[in-house]
């Protein structure tokens, strides 16, 4: 046996190994949870690393999963090895490849992290409910169930389909395996070597398509010939459980480790016998162990080759002495008779006879959306079949107190063994707690015997995120695909968490508690609420604190605790030696960083040796002393349904809601973020109003609606709190009236926008501006109280606004506010500007991706509702489809309101002609002319409800979309130039009123910085890690080209009125309008508060030109496309200096990036000159229309 | 005619080397400026204070959004070539002393103690002639004593003397209450040149958006009369040849500060103004200057209007015009 090579990995980086050197060719979209496996061995590709042919492998990345399925069936008939790596929706768009490659026989394997399907919402956590509607695509499917087998899987898959032709999708646990960190025996290349026959892939390489040798696969067949031709393949399928099992045990040959096709753990002679796959099926040989010992007649057989079902190796499987079974799903099936490996289970019994009774078989769900599976919910299922009358079909893991599904679980139950340490650890994102214990787990794993495992839980923001570790060390290989319940070792990151969380319920009795506290160990007690004093005294739980931030700053770390706290925990938890401890991490640190520069090294080291002397032991009282107790974490006038259902969620207790408690169908309220008090910022931004010029910049810029402005009569502050600031209105058109600039300081992330495009300097000390960033703590009570009133104040009369620049906008109310995106978000003001303008009667269809994330990512929802109830509503279909979705709401839009006025011409004699005729005709192009149209609704709902006719009843219901509504397409670049590039490019063709808004951040921003179309030439994305060499795509001259679209391109930060401007006039088109909106991005890699400074760099450049084309104006003899800001003020470099995705590619090949900037500089001259052409285009007849009216 | 001259522990062929300036970031301008006639290159400093600020930031802006969200463990690719440090500066001047065959003088800014120990050693290790060392830094605590900083240079200039082989020089700024025993113990601790002088950016308002805007102007020949000054004073007083930088735009500037001492003449003004043949040409006019004045090598002029040999030494150190009457002495 080979002296296996032992690694801490994830799952992805384990498949991602074995595919990686098995292939020649590569095609990936990213996806979560998938993403990982393709940008690793894009990593591998730039740094030259061969695969075991010694080539390297090319690695592509597509526009979309069916892009990269097709690029992937090309290559296999061309006779590569091939592979890619997907989830989700993108394995749906595979399917049609699959079907195909499939039907040809095509030795290929796919490795899929099995993730939720969207259907009432979009999940990106595991189940299998994506690689089970693949089962019908004559793809063989092998199951993993932890990292060690995703990796040694990822082998035997590839070579199980070279030998029988059979394609194989491997698939693994999304997150739960992808994600999980664990001791591995790595396979070396020689193991691969001898794992791959030549032979077959020799096999593989003859069928190649290739003009030397010329034949035609993928005809069209007819009736004659199709079904014989279906029918032909049945052999190979066949042989392909054989042929696994072969393969399985050459491996077990090769590395000792055995596999079968389905592997049967538990009690010779059980009874009660669980069927299922992937990691829920460590979960029950685990505690099939420990009841076995307890002498219960229990087994599981774990599912490894699900497709093709081998029905007799299955049957060999389950002992004779069987008398039940309950097969679990990780999927749903709505309406059948059961999901599919219930099925599959019942059928083989059913099929294939067995000597004796046939076991019952009953079939439950479990973990859908990585819900918890644990061992005190397997003992409910063997529990279940051991009762008289078991459930035939049910649930475990949720409380279904509707249908009456689920089983009740003893959650006391634990087979957790003492010898294993279990840790956990509550950080914030950005305080780098993850990163420190992935380093700790490897530490532990890898140089020492202990085996170790490490899995982490983020929430659903992107600005304050908190993070989870949970840490399991132990002598014994680590099989517990499930949370830590009980800690030994419970670590704090973030004083503030005490007040928000119940960090504490985890804790064992007698645990480790570490905590990060700017209260020293003489003081920290008195400032623990009541509740955390009470788990303290109660569990008798050992208190350590260390003012990390205070040495984090003093040795120049900035905000980042993460080697101060692990330095910490090694140093209390006993796990090595201190010393020892103390010298691994600095290791540790050296490898990490090494690159990122010696100080950064010297930085972190100097932290870690000054974090033992600031830690404490904290003598405890033995009895409570504060009456203080945890902050409500929902306020308290939010309404019921958010206090019940959103208000659990934020607590982290979101698992105890049963179904009863949720919408059945996915719909929820809108405006919920408002309810959640946050409290992210350390300083925020106060005004002073003796210094500010009332232009309301600050207030456009905030990408959380937590600065805004408002004009109102003075007799409004008569209940005005204590010092409440205001000035009276400077400008005439709202004479008389006062004005402030309020802060909410609950939501303000802290970001600095705001202060930053301030542009109102203090004359004496220009240094003060007109608003300062103040430290939180300092203001909050009193700003809280004045946010409070200053949201009392009454909304100006929209329709008295009628300059709409940025100034006017502002005094619009934001119906976007709160939202969990980025500090320093620069997407987000053109959304919330979006809703000051329309939000009242606006229709948002969102891409997926960060804009669909932080607008619809539960708990909480950011779009908001006026004081009439109305505001934007919103809905996210898919990534690819967005165009088409919005344009579907269009299309119902229209029909509604041809139906209105149709109902209106029929019942003009009843209702008036007058009132019939003012509504038809109303000019609705102005916010007086919408709200008089409104009025008039109002006066048509009065007249119609004295009308007793089913005219008359149809269109009370369709009345209001006699109001103008307006339809926004909102995405990424992602979707606009990539992945829905088609739909939109149809969508645009067409001549309905819809308006595209595209937040370029130039990279598939949610799924982590990679490569769209939209990257601009030189910048580093992965994907592009060495800069891309091709210019960025210029998707609004491709929509000008129509003719009859209505295109600018806008950045705020450069010229804001021109953002409002352009926003105005994209509405009040008649037909397709298409923003293409620069939005700074934390991919770019430098501070957001300077994100509107690089905006006004990259207008200046050239690099992003803004310009408005407006049909319209070739009609009335002008050149439809006008320049809006004059470019080549400064060199391109200058832009591109400041931001570490170009940095970098200089810092790696300052020549490349002298060339790239370059070319850079040299597109965006030719850009401008192109569009300078247009500029000064004119009709020769003064009529330019390009379409029929 | 000799024009050779021996500055800081290198012999030159002539006094004329480029001195630190753009003219130095590309392969290609500094390849120019030795075809054009230097005598040696002065690379641009090496700021350590730009590669600690650049090395934080960095990390900052890909660490903090490491791992923090379910979908993103990171947001910018990871790259093995990507390593922040002064390595980009090391690489450049390592490639320039490749690409040329007169002394190659690189320059450092340090910040810490530390920095400006292990950047000389890394600057050494690239096969660098000299190290030119440019301590420039703006006091502005009310606390600090001039002997205080003063002892740090000196400390600092020791401290890389020790660590380092090449041959050190230091450019200084003209603001030192006695300038003559700071070049002194400069010279003690090891520096073997002295540049006069230092330029900085210069600050300067604008009055519109009530900021501080930086600026650097090219020198003038107005410069030169300072630099004349302290040359001739610590000319063969000091145990350290010395360097004129700034102000020298022409052959008579040359001559006038050689006169006062100076073993090099850094040009990068009038470079940048006229174009890389101007190094030739004010040799060229040096040249025939010494010939038509029957000078028998340059080294014969070289100091001659020192502090210790010109003809009045008083005309180097009154601070106003003092009249003949007050000087004359009755009989």
């Amino acid at each position: 046996m080979v002296q296996p090579n032992i690694r801490m990995i994830d799952g992805n980086d384990a498949v991602a190994s074995v595919a990686y050197r098995l292939n020649e060719v590569i095609a990936i979209y990213p996806i979560t949870p998938s993403s990982g496996m393709g940008e690793v061995s894009d990593e591998w590709a730039t740094r030259g690393q061969p695969n075991i042919f010694g080539n390297v492998p090319s690695v592509t990345e597509m526009q979309s999963e069916g892009g990269a399925a097709g690029a992937v069936h090309g290559a296999l008939q061309a006779g590569a090895l091939s592979t890619t790596f997907t989830a989700s929706q993108g394995l749906l768009l595979m399917i049609p490849n699959m079907y195909k490659i499939a039907g040809e026989l095509t030795p290929f394997t796919m490795h899929v992290t099995a993730r939720t399907l969207a259907t009432h919402a979009l999940s990106i956590f595991g189940d299998h409910s994506d690689v089970m509607a693949c089962r019908q695509t004559g793809f063989a499917m092998l199951a993993s169930s932890c990292v060690q087998e995703a990796h040694d899987f990822a082998c035997i898959a590839q070579a199980a389909s070279l030998e029988s032709r059979i394609p194989f999708q491997h698939f693994f646990d999304g997150f739960r395996t992808s994600h999980e960190i664990n001791k591995i025996a790595m396979l070396s290349d020689d193991d691969l070597r001898n794992m791959i026959k030549d032979e077959h892939i020799a096999a593989h390489r003859k069928r190649a398509l290739t003009p030397d040798a010329p034949v035609i696969r993928g005809t069209a067949q007819n009736p004659d010939a199709y079904f014989q031709a279906r029918e032909a393949c049945n052999t190979f399928y066949n042989a392909c459980p054989g042929i696994v099992q072969s393969v399985m045990d050459r491996f077990n040959e090769q590395t000792g480790r055995a596999y079968r096709l389905f592997d049967y753990v538990g009690h010779p002679e059980a009874e009660r016998v669980v069927v299922l796959m992937g990691s829920g099926a460590e979960t029950v040989a685990e505690t099939v162990k420990h009841l076995a010992n307890e002498g219960e007649k229990v087994g599981v057989v774990s599912v490894r080759l699900y497709r093709p079902f081998a029905v007799e190796q299955f049957l060999a499987a389950v002992p004779q002495s069987t008398k039940s079974i309950a097969v679990l799903d990780r999927t749903k099936e709505p309406g059948s008779v059961g999901e599919p490996l219930f099925l599959d289970v019942v059928s083989a019994f059913q099929s294939a006879g067995r000597n004796g009774s046939t076991p019952r078989v009953i079939g439950g769900r479990y973990g859908l959306s990585s819900k918890e599976f644990t061992p005190a919910m397997v003992k409910a299922v063997y529990d279940e079949l051991s009762a008289d009358k078991p459930k035939p079909r049910f649930t475990v893991g949720i409380e279904d107190d509707v249908t009456h599904l689920s089983l009740r679980v003893d959650e006391s139950f634990d087979i957790e063994s003492d010898e294993v340490f279990r840790g956990v650890f509550y950080g914030l994102g950005a305080d780098g707690t993850v990163g420190a214990n992935k380093n700790s787990i490897k530490i532990i794993g890898e140089e020492t015997e202990n085996h170790a495992q490490g899995y982490f839980v983020y929430d659903s923001k992107k600005s304050g995120a908190m993070t989870i570790s949970h840490l399991r060390f132990g002598p014994d290989p680590i099989h517990a695909p499930y949370l830590i319940r009980k800690a030994d070792f419970v670590a704090c990151h973030q004083f503030t968490f005490l007040d928000k969380l119940d960090v504490l319920d985890v804790a064992s009795d007698g645990a480790i508690v570490l905590l990060n506290s700017p209260f020293g160990p003489d003081k920290v007690w008195d400032e623990l609420p009541h509740e955390v004093q009470e788990q303290i005294v109660e569990c008798k739980l050992k208190l350590y604190v260390i003012d990390a931030n205070k040495v984090a700053h003093d040795s120049g770390m900035g905000g980042r605790i993460n080697t101060i706290m692990q330095t910490c925990f090694f140093a209390i938890s006993d796990i090595l030696p201190k010393d020892a401890a103390i010298e691994k991490i600095k290791e540790a640190i050296t490898k990490t960083y090494a690159k990122k520069g010696d100080e950064v090294v010297r930085r972190n080291c100097a932290a870690v040796d000054a974090a033992v002397n600031h830690l404490f032991k904290v003598e405890t009282p033995e009895k409570v002393s504060t009456q203080r107790r945890r902050q409500p974490i929902i306020a308290a006038d939010a309404p019921d349904l958010v206090q019940k259902l959103t208000g659990v969620m934020l607590a982290g207790k979101g698992d105890l809601l049963p179904v009863s408690a949720f919408p059945v169908d996915g719909t929820w309220p809108t405006a919920t973020t408002q309810y959640e008090k946050r409290n992210i910022a350390t300083e925020v931004p106060i005004w002073d109003n003796g210094v500010c010029i009332q232009c309301n910049k600050c207030a456009l810029v905030c990408p959380h609606a937590a600065i805004r402005a408002k004009v109102y009569e003075p007799s409004a502050l008569e209940s005005a709190p204590d010092g409440f600031p205001h000035v009276p209105y400077r400008a005439k058109e709202f004479k008389g009236m006062e004005f402030t600039i309020q802060v909410a300081p609950e939501d303000c992330t802290g970001c600095r926008l705001c202060v930053n495009v301030c542009p109102a300097k203090d004359k004496a000390n220009p240094r003060h501006k007109a608003i300062n960033m103040t430290p939180h703590a300092d203001v909050l009570e009193r700003e809280r109280e004045r946010y409070d009133f200053f949201l009392d104040l009454p909304e100006l009369d929209r329709s008295r606004v009628e300059r709409i620049d940025v100034k006017g906008s502002q005094f619009f109310q934001p119906l976007f506010e709160y939202s969990g995106a980025c500090a320093g978000c620069g997407e987000t003001p053109y959304v919330k500007l979006m809703t000051q303008l329309f939000g009242d009667r606006l229709l948002i269809s969102n891409a997926t991706g960060c804009s669909s994330i932080y607008g619809g990512n539960l708990p909480s929802t950011p779009y908001a509702r006026n004081a009439d109830g109305r505001g934007p509503t919103w809905s996210n279909s898919l990534f690819e489809d967005n165009a088409e979705f919005g344009f579907g709401f269009r299309l119902a839009v229209d029909a509604h309101e041809d139906q209105c006025r149709n109902l209106l011409e029929r019942l003009a004699p009843t209702i008036g002609e007058k009132l019939v005729m003012e509504i038809l005709e109303a000019d609705q192009s102005t916010e007086l002319g919408i709200n008089q149209q409104r009025e008039r609704v109002v006066a048509l709902r009065k007249s119609l409800a004295n009308v007793d006719n089913p005219d008359a009843k149809r269109l009370m219901l369709l009345a209001d979309y006699l109001v103008k509504k307006s339809v926004w397409l909102l995405g990424g670049d992602g979707w606009a130039y990539d992945i829905g590039y088609g739909g939109l490019d149809h969508v645009l063709s067409q001549q309905r009123n819809v308006n595209v808004l595209v937040l370029d951040t130039e990279v598939y921003s949610n799924t982590g910085g990679q490569a769209s179309k939209a990257t601009p030439l030189g910048a580093a994305a992965k994907f592009a890690a060495a800069g891309k060499g091709v210019d960025k795509k210029d998707l609004g001259l491709m929509a000008m080209n129509y003719g009859h679209v209505y295109v600018a391109s806008v950045a705020f930060g450069a010229k804001d009125n021109h953002t409002v401007k352009a926003f105005m006039e994209a509405e009040a088109h008649e037909g397709p309008s298409l923003i293409i909106a620069y939005s700074h991005c934390i991919a770019h890699g430098y501070d957001l508060a300077f994100g509107t400074d690089q905006q006004k760099r990259a207008v200046d450049s050239g690099i992003w030109p803004l310009y408005r084309y407006d049909p319209q104006r070739l009609s009335l003899g002008d050149a439809p496309l006008m320049i809006d800001a004059p470019a080549g003020r400064i060199p391109v470099s200058d832009y591109m200096r400041n931001e570490t995705r170009f940095r970098m590619v200089e810092r790696i090949d300052p020549q490349r990036f002298k060339r790239l900037a370059a070319q850079a500089q040299q597109a965006a001259t030719r850009r401008i000159s192109v569009y300078q052409h247009l500029a000064a285009m004119r009709m020769p007849n003064g009529n330019g229309s390009t379409h029929e009216e | 005619m000799d024009m050779t001259s021996s500055y800081a522990g290198l012999t030159l062929n002539h006094p004329f080397m480029v001195g630190a300036s753009p003219l130095s970031d590309t392969v290609e301008s500094v390849k120019a400026a030795v075809a054009g006639g230097a005598s040696a290159v002065v690379m641009r400093s090496l700021f350590e204070e730009q590669v600690t600020a650049e090395t934080m930031a960095t990390h900052d802006a890909r660490d903090f959004y490491a791992d923090t969200f379910a979908e993103a463990a990171s947001v910018l690719p990871e790259h093995d070539a990507f390593v922040l440090g002064p390595e980009q500066y090391l690489d450049h001047v390592a490639l320039i002393k490749q690409a040329i065959d007169v002394p190659v003088i690189a320059s450092l800014n340090g910040s810490t103690a530390r920095g400006w120990v292990e950047f000389a050693q890394a600057i050494e290790r690239t096969g660098a002639d000299a190290i030119e060392i440019n301590p420039y830094q703006v006091i502005t605590d009310l606390d600090r004593s001039s002997a205080d900083v003063e002892r740090n240079i000196v400390d600092m200039v020791r401290a890389i003397h020790d660590a380092v082989g090449i041959p050190l020089a230091i450019k200084i700024s003209p603001m030192y209450t006695a300038l003559p025993n700071m070049a002194k113990r400069l010279v003690e601790a090891g520096a073997a040149g002295i540049v006069l002088f230092n330029r900085y950016f210069e600050p300067d308002i604008e009055l519109e958006e009530l900021a501080v805007s930086r600026q650097l102007k090219l020198s003038t020949a107005s410069e030169l009369p300072l630099r004349l000054r302290w040359l001739a004073i610590l000319s063969e007083r000091v145990k350290a040849s010395l360097a004129v930088s700034g102000g020298v735009h022409s052959a008579a500037d040359a001559v006038k500060a050689i006169m006062c001492g100076a073993e090099a003449v850094q040009l990068v003004s009038a470079v940048l103004n006229h174009g890389e043949a101007t190094i030739t040409e004010i040799r060229e006019s040096v040249e025939g200057w010494l010939s038509e004045n029957e000078y028998q090598s340059l080294a014969q002029l070289r100091g001659s209007m020192n502090l210790l040999r010109c003809p009045n030494p008083n005309d180097y150190l009154r601070a106003n015009y003092i009249y003949m009457l007050q000087t004359w002495q009755p009989g």
